[in-house]
Parts: C-alpha cells; structure tokens; sequence
C-alpha cells in the first residue's frame, strides 16, 4: 500500500478512472464537480489520453458513446442539471449495451436549483431517467477512500456486463478532502471486447453494428429479454451494502453518502441514552440491497429512512420492508444537510413512542 | 483526542487554505483528518468557511456537529458559529476586524488583532496564520513541526522562500 494523501473528492474520482485505464474523458463543467475535468485535462495530456470539453452536455455523452463503442474505458462527469441533458444517451448506451462511466455530483433541485449538496437524483439515477426499460447499476461512496475504490469498480462492472454504469455522490463528496490511498496495482476486470466493438474490422471480419434501434416487434422484445437477464445477473452478483451495528439494534436507520457518515455519530450518540441504532447504508443504489432490510424487518420496533432529498430511496426501503413494519422518513432539501442533532432527535422520538 | 474545527471568514481571506494547512499537518502526524469546505454561493464576497476534524480515532461525519475550536474572522462567523462550541471550546478571534466579543461565557476566547500584526509584520496575508499560531498554541492540534511540513507540501515551490517569515508570524500569534 502507498502512503495517505490529501485531496479532494473530485480529484480521487478523476485519479481513480485514469489508475483504472480510462484514457477517453468528456465532459462540460458544473459546479460541484469541475474538478474532475479540472484534474483529466491537466492528467490526460501527459498519459496520452483524450480530454475534450465538449460544447454541452449532450455532446459529451455522445462522445462517451462513441469511444464506448470503438471498445476503450470512457467517462464523462457531471451534476444533476448536466446528468439530465445526458438522459437520452444515457438511454442509447444502455440500449447499445456499451460500457461507460458516468459520474454524478448530486446538487440541489429541482430545475437549475442550486450548487448545494443533495441526494435528490435518487429517482433519475436508480429508476432511470431516460426512457425505456432499462437498468444502470448506481454505486453510491460515501468518503473519498470509497469514491477510488468504487470508481475503479465502476470500469470492471461496465466492461463485464457491457453496461453504463453510475456512481452518485452528494456535492460534500465532490468536494471534501480526506486522506487517500492508492493500491500500487489495480484489480482490471480485462474483458475481451474484439466480439463486438467497432475498432476497424480492416475488412477481415463482418462490421460490428453498435446500434440501439431494432424497428421489428420479436427483435426488440427479444432484445429487452436478453438486456433483463443480464441486469437479473447484476442484480445477484453486484448488490453490495454495508450494515452496521444491526444486529439487536432496536432501530435501524438507513442512509446513504455523506449522511450515512453522519448516522454513524448518531449511533454513538443514541448508544449513551440506552437506544440502540443500526445502521444499513446501501453502496449499490441499484441493484438495492433489499435482503438487508427484509432480514430486520420483524427485529426491529421501526425503521428511519434520512435522505437529502423529500423522501426518493425510501421507496425502495418500504418496497424491501414490504410492510412488515413502519418505516418513517427524516430528509432537508435545498442544499440543507440533516445534522446529527436533528436525526438523533427523530431517533429519539421512534424510541420514545410507544 | 478528536479536535472538530470551525474556520470562517470572508471569502479571499484564505479561510480554506488555513483549513488545508492544519488538515496536512494532521495527516503528518498520521492522524484521521477530514476538510469539508463551505462552496456555496455565499463564497463569493460573502462568508467562506470550513469544516476540519483531526483526530485520532476515525472520523464519521465530515460535518462538525460540536466544534471544539473556531477561528473568527468577521463579525457574521461569530454570530453564526459560536453556538456550535461545546462548553469549554475555544474562540479564537482577530479583534482587528471583529469588534464584538462572542456573547457566550462557557467558552475560551482568544482575541488576537491578526490583521494589525500581519501589516506590521508586512504581509496582510499573514493573519490567518498569526490566528492558526495560537489555535496550535491552545489546542495541540498539531504540532508546529508538522505545520511547517504542510505548508511546504501545500505551497507551490515559488513560494517555499515565504515559509521562514510565515513560521515566525504563527510563532507570534502563539505567544500573543
């Protein structure tokens, strides 16, 4: 292991890519996440790479399309307002199966908002966005150390299911700073793309077509079946989550990204008054860690769900629940952060109530 | 030991580099840091503050909850944050460009006329660190060998020269 270094959210996610064999970035500044192109277009140049600021946000995910599908690790970065101009291609790589990176540095809506931290992209990431039927595994970091690691793992799951794949994290992420450190070695998922990428067939095999479009009904139909099996495939092999003093807790919280950091010093903090708090912080979004919860769903006297946002995961907790128990719901919007004092009194009041 | 700490001031004042610097330092020390700044758009002629933890157990909320320490640099951050100190925390305040005291009395306060010092010394960008001398003085946060190790590893090469002067500055902020 290499020494701990000092830098900033944005910066590691950029390192991350490039240590993970990205040497294609396209992206269109945005507050809370210029940083990232700030450090491609300073790192790309020396790596022989190709940094482009696009002209707009559509242009730049049209150009992660098309490096994806000539087969090379691309990323393009963006927050909330630039990841919904994304939509459509985002939409088209899904259906092309092309393996790309997308970040997402989530700030406040909706509309333009604001440039303060949020988590309210819950829905847009996890449930879609673009239209159609189709699935991009969401890994959510919740410090600087995690965003590298799950960055670099963001490559591996894209290459091995030839799929978009997305890591959010709320705007702090992007911008703190904590100690990082870097393995001397990546673990490169290095999967053998000569079957389909359109890299010059020098007229010595047939083209390869990267395509999402299929006019004929059974085609699509047959498409979409393959494309569900293959998030059916995610969904059991790529489903992470991290539970936390869960076991005899008498209240489980759930939260994801900075906030679940922030659960962490509630616990502590409940612990002293006689409450005993558990804690399950999905890493992936998508696929949910819906097991985690259904295994305390009779254990516990209720869960509390905190978000950044009016309330957009907590579906997918109720859904995982499945009404075995209540599940309430704690979340500021606007930029504004749960604090630790606000969560340990709606823990409280859980404790107190009969 | 865990030291949650408050910077706050005017954008342009060097608030988030003060922040880096003790930041650096801990992680000389091989201490658990965290820096998280304020970027909203208050930034920009308004308030500009930052959060630093260091400490020796992990850190768990970026987000200082109970501050330890804050340092002051405009009247808004002290009426602002003095409420987040815990009983016994220290003020750490430059009394040449905030005239009030903090109205709370549980707590430690430090008023230092940093920017009057730092003109004297010459250098008006030397106040955050004459304030940041007697956070190190009064706090331990780090040690000032290791400050000065940040702030060769933080400071681009051209201004490695200034390091001597900006140590002698942090020295009389300490002993003030």
């Amino acid at each position: 292991m290499g020494e701990r270094i000092l830098m900033k959210g944005n910066e590691v996610i950029a390192e991350a890519a490039l240590r993970a064999g990205c040497r294609h970035y396209f992206g269109y500044p945005i507050t809370p996440q210029t940083e990232v192109a700030h450090y491609m277009a300073k790192k790309m140049e020396q790596l022989g790479g190709t940094f482009v600021q696009a002209e707009s946000e559509l242009a730049a995910i049209n150009m992660v399309y098309g490096a994806a599908s000539a087969g090379v690790r691309a990323m393009t970065s963006s927050s909330s307002p630039g990841i919904s101009l994304k939509q459509e291609g985002i939409s088209y790589s899904a259906g092309s199966e092309l393996p790309m990176v997308i970040i997402d540095i989530v700030r406040c809506g909706p509309g333009l908002g604001g440039i303060l931290p949020a988590q309210c992209d819950y829905f847009q990431m996890v449930k879609g966005g673009g239209h159609g039927d189709y699935r991009l595994p969401v890994l959510a970091p919740c410090s600087v150390q995690e965003m590298y690691e799950l960055v670099v793992e963001a490559f591996n799951i894209a290459d091995k299911y030839r799929n978009p794949v997305v890591v959010m994290g709320d705007g702090y992420l992007g911008q703190m700073m904590e100690a990082v450190t870097f393995r001397d070695e990546e673990p490169i998922y290095k999967a053998d793309k000569s079957g389909w990428a359109a890299c010059g067939s020098k007229m010595e095999r047939p083209h390869h077509t990267i395509t999402s479009i299929y006019i004929e009904a059974d085609v699509l139909e047959a498409h979409n079946q393959k494309l569900q099996k293959k998030y059916a495939e995610i969904k059991a092999n790529e489903t992470r989550v991290e539970e936390f003093n869960c076991e005899g807790a008498d209240i489980i919280v759930t939260a994801y990204g900075t906030i679940s950091r922030i659960v962490k010093n509630v616990i502590k903090d409940a612990e002293k008054e006689g409450i005993k708090v558990g804690l399950i912080r999905p890493i992936t979004l998508w696929p949910f860690p819906s097991e985690s919860y259904a295994k305390y769903a009779d254990k516990v006297k209720s869960f509390l769900c905190v978000e950044m946002s009016s309330g957009q995961m907590i579906e997918d907790v109720k859904l995982a629940v499945n009404g075995r128990n209540e599940v309430k719901f704690y979340g500021r919007t606007g930029g504004n952060v749960p604090s630790q004092n606000e969560i340990l009194e709606q823990v409280r009041a859980i404790a107190a109530a009969k | 030991m865990m030291h949650e700490i408050i910077l706050a001031g005017f954008g342009g004042q060097g608030i988030l580099s003060m922040g880096k610097f003790i930041a650096m330092a801990g992680l000389e020390e091989g201490k658990n840091i965290s820096w998280l700044p304020s970027y909203g758009p208050e930034m920009r002629g308004g308030t500009a503050n930052c959060n630093v933890i260091v400490a020796d157990e992990e850190v768990g909320s970026p987000i200082v909850n109970k501050a330890t320490a804050i340092i002051v640099m405009n009247q808004p951050s002290l009426e602002k944050f003095e409420h987040y100190l815990v009983p016994g925390g220290v003020v750490i305040l430059d009394s040449s460009l905030v005239p009030v005291m903090p109205k709370r009395d549980d707590v430690e306060v430090y008023a230092i006329p940093a920017t009057k010092m730092a003109y004297d010394l010459g250098n008006a960008t030397f106040a955050g660190i004459i304030l940041l001398g007697k956070l190190l003085e009064v706090t331990g946060v780090v040690t000032r060998e290791s400050f000065e190790k940040a702030l060769y590893k933080i400071l681009p090469q051209k201004k490695h020269g200034m390091i001597p002067e900006e140590m002698a500055a942090l020295e009389k902020g300490a002993k003030y």
